[in-house]
Formats: structure tokens, sequence, C-alpha cells
């Protein structure tokens, strides 16, 4: 049991014990969200704020149900349509919230860095609920639980991420703790939506789905922005889908029991065939929403413990010198 | 007035030189070289310290008129004269721009009352900087406008550039260009490379920068226009630096110090305080332009002084301005590629003073006989932790902040007459 941070901005600080402490603490936590009675009490008597200045519904949600079942007092902010349109700077509405004294802070914010800049400038545990195209720690983290549950093991596996990778926090925060886990990972998809030098983090590049699938284990896809297929980055709906969305003839490159993710939402016909989302032995897109509520409540109590310890060690240290 | 520097470790960039000798100024000028004191002179001993011509820095933002809250012509002059900048050539991105001869002479008349240093101001190339019509450059190079520049918008009418340019031809002024695709650096704030993939922030290949240049030296070729490139900052972008001169074009090109001295790796957790326009080059790049500068490629180093107050900095990396404050860093900063880098004072000089007022047709920047005697006394070995809060300029936006940095200034003049000198030197 292994667990040092303050924040979880990202999985580039974790190290290989932590991610395994909060999948384990994750387990139990699918436990008890199975059961009838699904109250814990780690955050008994916490406010956790919920800070989203891009709209999401389903993110949201699951932090809201993750922190209710464990006891904090949960509030949603829409930032999306708040004070920061009246010119208010990201740093005066992390100070105003900080007055109000919460305890965890879930942020999701449209620039790259925007969280890390406002942790540190809150007394609160920071959550990423991702920012621009940075990290989505969470979303990783539910994915590698997802897999382990599914795969039995969450290492030397052959991952194929597959799609718009430039674009996407999910795809780096997957890259990087797939990558600390030890697994060989495959980013597929076409050259406009790939980052620049992606080679160099020690994964395999490829533009042709069917070399990119071949054996792999786990088979990822992600989502397309609309606004991106309408010549900008790729020519069209209809050539992506033919090139790069998953159809049964490509996922036959796979392993016969090579699992189908998706981070959700999902446009049906553009990266993925509608027959595969819904194929009850390849899909585990509906396990992967019902690991995100486990996790969140996972990394929730780690945090609220180490918030706990930290606050109690100034307690002391203040009697101490009082 | 006169006085006789003695002891002095004297830097010509001239002649290469770097040997200890005497210095005598007489009426604002200086007059002799390596003679005996005059008597009634006032002997000024060096301490075996550096004596330099003051820098000439070709490119300071200073926000009058528009944004004094940033920067006005006062502080900027006390940071310059704590910095060893005695000539600041000003850039026309001002609010409004210096595009017509009223505002050039309000900026001149103003300058002239608050700083001690020597300021001249370049003008807008295109009226508003907006790209769209030539500004009056006859007019404004008769009002003493030294360069002709719309600063870091790059003119994206190519027919308009070249008209602008066959202009200036005309009239012999040099139009200064930032060479940059505008299409491919659009909305970028960092280097593409695999630190800007890890971090996912929008950016752009080192390629348009050569492509920017590639297409200013075609309309070069064409027109004959004097050109300047105000930042040349990749590996990619020197051949064709180095084609063009061969070619026999009247082009040269400069660097800010920062590009010379950081790379994108210093970004780190999205440090705005480094962030810049060209974003910071990989670590690669950066050596090249060092032996680019060392060869004498690149022929000017300037701070490209912006300053941007805290609310400009203090948003996420993307939203945040660009630029930092670089007049008083500019020369502990160089100093960096003379310890580390194996640069020579005098080849380092070149480039901070000589190339610069040569460049735009000034006459200081030289130790000669004749020459205004402009000049800086330094200690390049004298440590320090660099405080910002200890800058003289409004804004406080240096990427060097809590640095360990070599070379101090202890004195300047400007026409023989000192305007700073730092604490317990005599």
């Amino acid at each position: 049991m292994t667990f040092t941070q303050n924040h979880l901005l990202g999985i580039e600080p974790l190290h290989p014990t932590e991610i395994t402490t909060i999948l384990d603490l994750a387990d139990d936590y699918v436990a008890l969200n199975r059961s009838v009675e699904k109250h814990g009490l780690a955050l008994d008597g916490m406010t956790q704020i919920n800070m989203f200045f891009e709209n999401s519904t389903r993110t949201q949600a699951s932090f809201e149900l993750a922190g209710k079942r464990l006891g904090a007092d949960v509030m949603n902010m829409a930032m999306a349509h708040s004070s920061l349109k009246k010119g208010e700077t990201l740093i005066d509405t992390a100070l105003t919230l900080n007055a109000m004294h919460p305890d965890l802070l879930v942020v999701r914010h449209g620039s790259s860095g925007a969280v890390n800049l406002l942790a540190e400038k809150v007394n609160a545990a920071v959550l990423n609920a991702g920012d621009g195209k940075h990290e989505h720690p969470t979303q990783a983290l539910l994915d590698a639980l997802t897999i382990r549950r599914k795969r039995g093991r969450l290492h030397r596996l052959t991952i194929a991420i597959c799609g718009d990778i430039a674009h996407s926090r999910v795809a780096r925060s997957n890259l990087i703790l797939l990558g600390k886990m030890e697994n060989r990972i495959r980013l597929v998809g076409p050259p406009t939506l790939m980052p620049a030098q992606v080679g160099e983090f020690g994964v395999e590049v490829h533009d042709d789905m069917r070399a990119g699938l071949e054996d792999a284990d786990v088979v990822m896809m992600l989502r397309l922005q609309r606004e991106r297929m309408d010549g900008g980055f790729v020519p069209s709906e209809r050539e992506y889908f033919q090139r790069y969305g998953l159809d049964a003839e490509k996922l036959a490159y796979a392993k016969e029991d090579a699992i189908v993710m998706h981070p959700g939402p999902m446009n049906r016909g553009v990266e993925i065939d509608g027959a595969i989302a819904d194929d009850i032995n390849r899909s585990v897109i509906q396990e992967q929403v019902e690991m995100g509520v486990a996790v969140r409540m996972a990394c929730m109590d780690l945090l609220a413990r180490n918030l706990r310890k930290s606050r109690e060690r100034a307690r002391l240290r203040g009697a101490a010198n009082g | 007035m006169s006085i006789w520097f003695h002891n002095a470790r004297l830097i010509d960039p001239e002649t290469g030189t770097d040997s200890i000798g005497t210095l005598l100024v007489q009426g604002g000028q200086i007059t002799e070289r390596d003679g005996p004191c005059p008597d009634g002179a006032e002997a000024v001993d060096c301490g075996g310290k550096c004596l330099a011509p003051g820098i000439v820095d070709l490119g300071v933002q200073v926000g009058e008129p528009g944004a004094q809250h940033k920067e006005s012509l006062r502080t900027a002059g006390l940071a310059a004269a704590r910095g060893g900048v005695t000539t600041i050539i000003m850039r026309p991105d001002t609010d409004p721009a210096i595009d017509t001869p009223e505002v050039l002479e309000y900026v001149t008349r103003r300058a002239t009352a608050r700083t001690p240093v020597n300021i001249r101001a370049m003008a807008a190339l295109t009226r508003g900087r907006a790209g769209r019509e030539m500004s009056e450059i006859g007019l404004l190079l008769d009002a003493g406008a030294v360069a002709f520049t719309d600063g870091d918008r790059v003119v994206g009418n190519t027919r308009l550039l070249a008209r602008c340019m066959a202009y200036a031809k005309g009239l012999g002024a040099l139009i200064i260009g930032h060479p940059q695709d505008p299409g491919l650096s659009a909305g970028a704030c960092a280097t593409s490379g695999k630190f800007a993939s890890l971090r996912g922030l929008p950016a752009v290949s080192p390629m348009a920068e050569r492509m920017g240049f590639d297409r200013d030296m075609g309309l070069v070729e064409m027109t004959g226009a004097r050109y300047h490139a105000d930042q040349i900052t990749c590996a990619r972008s020197l051949p064709a630096l180095e084609r063009a001169k061969a070619n026999g074009l009247d082009v040269t090109a400069g660097i800010s110090i920062h590009h010379l001295t950081l790379n994108d790796l210093d970004l780190g957790d999205y440090r705005t305080f480094f962030k810049f326009t060209p974003p910071l080059r990989s670590e690669d790049d950066r050596r090249a332009m060092v032996q680019a500068v060392g060869d004498g490629l690149i022929d000017v180093i300037c701070s490209m002084h912006t300053p941007q107050d805290e609310e400009s900095k203090r948003l996420p990396f993307e939203e945040a301005a660009a630029g930092a404050v670089g007049l008083q860093t500019l020369l502990p900063a160089a100093m960096r590629l003379y310890h580390s880098e194996g640069l020579a004072l005098p080849a380092i000089w070149r480039a901070l003073s000589l190339n610069p007022a040569q460049r735009l047709g000034l006459d200081c920047g030289r130790l000669a006989s004749g020459a205004p005697a402009d000049l800086v006394l330094f200690d390049p070995d004298a440590p320090f932790v660099l405080d910002r809060f200890a800058l003289q300029s409004k804004s406080r936006n240096t990427p060097f902040d809590g640095a360990r940095m070599e070379g101090r200034v202890l004195a300047s003049w400007v026409g023989g007459a000192r305007i700073y000198h730092h604490e317990g030197q005599g």
C-alpha cells in the first residue's frame, strides 16, 4: 500500500506501485458498488467541488456518484457558463472557491496545464478530469482496471490505441500508464492525427489498421471529434471509417479473444461499427463506465487519506510551536 | 570634461581584441587608446575588469504609449542602464503603433526627457501593423526611424511585402522581418517535438521559420531590399541564411539571448515565463545557434525585451502572453556563452554592439577614436542569484528568476556621462 501524491494531475508523476495501489483499492469498490448498500465513509464530512470548464456529462456524473457513495458533500459547478465569461481569471476563480474550504477539487479545463496551474494555488487535493490535450488520468486508470480484470494482468500485453492520438488526452495518459506497466503499445491512425516524434515514447506507430491490430490483446478506440472530419485532418467521415473504423474485418487481425474499448461517447459508424460496440463477447465499453466510478472512488479515498495525514501533521506542528 | 580609464580589459569587437589598456574619453567621444593620462582628466581605475562598448539592443518593447503599466520609457531606461545597454532600439509594437511621424516624434521627445540611455525607434512597416497598407516610410525615415518592421506579425500578403521592399529599397531603408510561415505557426505555443507532444501543447515545426525566411529571401532577391531577420532560431534555417549571404543579398539575422541559453525542456510544468515568440527550440537547435553566432553567420544578439504583467502570465500556457524582459539580464545571460560555450568576449560584443549599430547606421558600438563614449564596465565572473523582484523593469517576467548567473555590470556611460554604477565600486 503506497500512495504519496497530494494531487492527481496526471499519470506521469505516478510510480507503478501507486498505480497498482489505486487499482487494488478500486477492485474493492467495484464489489461495494455491486452490493445493495453502496455507502462508504472514506470522504465523510469532506466537500468535493466539481469544476468543469468544458461541458461533460459522463465524467462529471461519474465523479459526482463516486463522491456521494463515499459520503462527501458534492457540488457541481458548470464553469462553461459562469464568471470566466465575465472576465474573471482562472486563478481568481480558484481562490474564490478555495475560500469555501473544499477538500477535493475535480477540474476539467480546455487548456493543457491549466489544472497544474490551479493546483498550485489551492489547499484542496486536485483531481485532473482532463486538461486540454495533456492528460486524463482517471480515464487511463479505469481503462487499466478494465484490462486487468478482463485479461487477468496488466503487463506484457499488446495494446493498440487507434484514432485521433494527436488531440487525445486519453491517449496520452493511457500510453504513459501502459508503458509504465511494461506493455507493448501500438499507436494507429492517420499521420495527420499523430503527435510529432511520438515514436520516441517507446511505442510503435502504424498508419495501417491491419498491421497495427495484428495479434493485439486490447484494441482501444478513440473518439474522432466531428469538427476534425470535414477535410481539415481527414478527408471525410466515410473515408475515415473505411480506413480506420473498427469493423469485424479489421478486428479479425487482433487476437481471437481481444477486447474492444472506447472511452465514449462513441460515434457509431465513424470510428467503430455499431455491431462491434454492442458485441458483449468483445466490447467492454459498459464495464469501462462501471470501473470509472470505482476508480474515482479509489483515487479520492487515497487522496483524502493523504490530506487528513498532512492536516494532522500541520495541526501537531502548530500545537508543538504554540 | 575628460575621463581616463586605466587598468581596463578592453573588449574591442572591431579589432577582435581583448587586452589590458587605457581609454581616453574627451567631450563625450573616445579619443585615444593606450595613451597616458592627460592633465585634468578624471582617472577611473577599472581594476582589471572588462570595458566594452555599450550594448545596442535591437528590438526592445517599451509599453509607451499604450501599456505604461507594463513598462514605461523611464523604467526601461533604468533597466537598460543597469544592464549595460546604452542604446535601446524600440519596437513599434506600441498602442497606437509607431506608424506615423507624429507618434514617432512623441516617443522620441518623451524618451529624451526620461531616459539616460539613447533611444531610437523603429517604425511599423504597414499602417497599424495590420499588414494592409504601407506606412509613410519616407516621412518616418526623415523623422528618425532606424528600421521598418511589423514586429512579430508577419506580413501575410506577399504582394504588399514586395511593394514595401521595393519602396524601401529606393530610400535605402532597412526592413526587419519575422521569418515564420503564418499558416503553419498559427495558434502554436511550442516547438513540435517529443516534449510538446507529451505536454499536449499546440506546436509548430521549425520548418515554418525556414519557409518564412525563404519567402522573404525570394522577395529580397527580387527587390534588392536591405533586410534583417529579427530572430533565426533553428538549425534548419541556417543553410538558407548562409546561401543568401553568399549570393550577395543585403541580409543579416539576429537571435534573442533566450534562444541561445534556454531550450524547450525549460517549459517544464507549463512555466509561462518560458513562453516566447518564436517558441524555445530543441537543445540541438540551441547549440547550432550558438555556433552560428560564434561563426558570425548570425549577426546580432538582442534581448527581445517584452514586458508582461503578472496577469498576462498567470494563465494556462496556451492563453498566457509570450515574451520576457531582458534589458537587465542580457549581459549576464550572454556571459553564459562566454563561460559555458567557449565564445570569446569580442565575438559576443560584435553581436551585442558593433553589428546592430552598423546595421542601423549608428556610430556607436565601437571603441575606436571618434566613436561616442557609450561604455559598459563589467565583471564577467561575478556570481549572483537573480531575484526578479530586484529588476528595474515594471514587469518582472524573466525566465532567469532564481537562476545562478555570472557577470555583473559595474558601471555604464552614455556620451561620456556615467549613468549607473554598482554600489561598492569607485
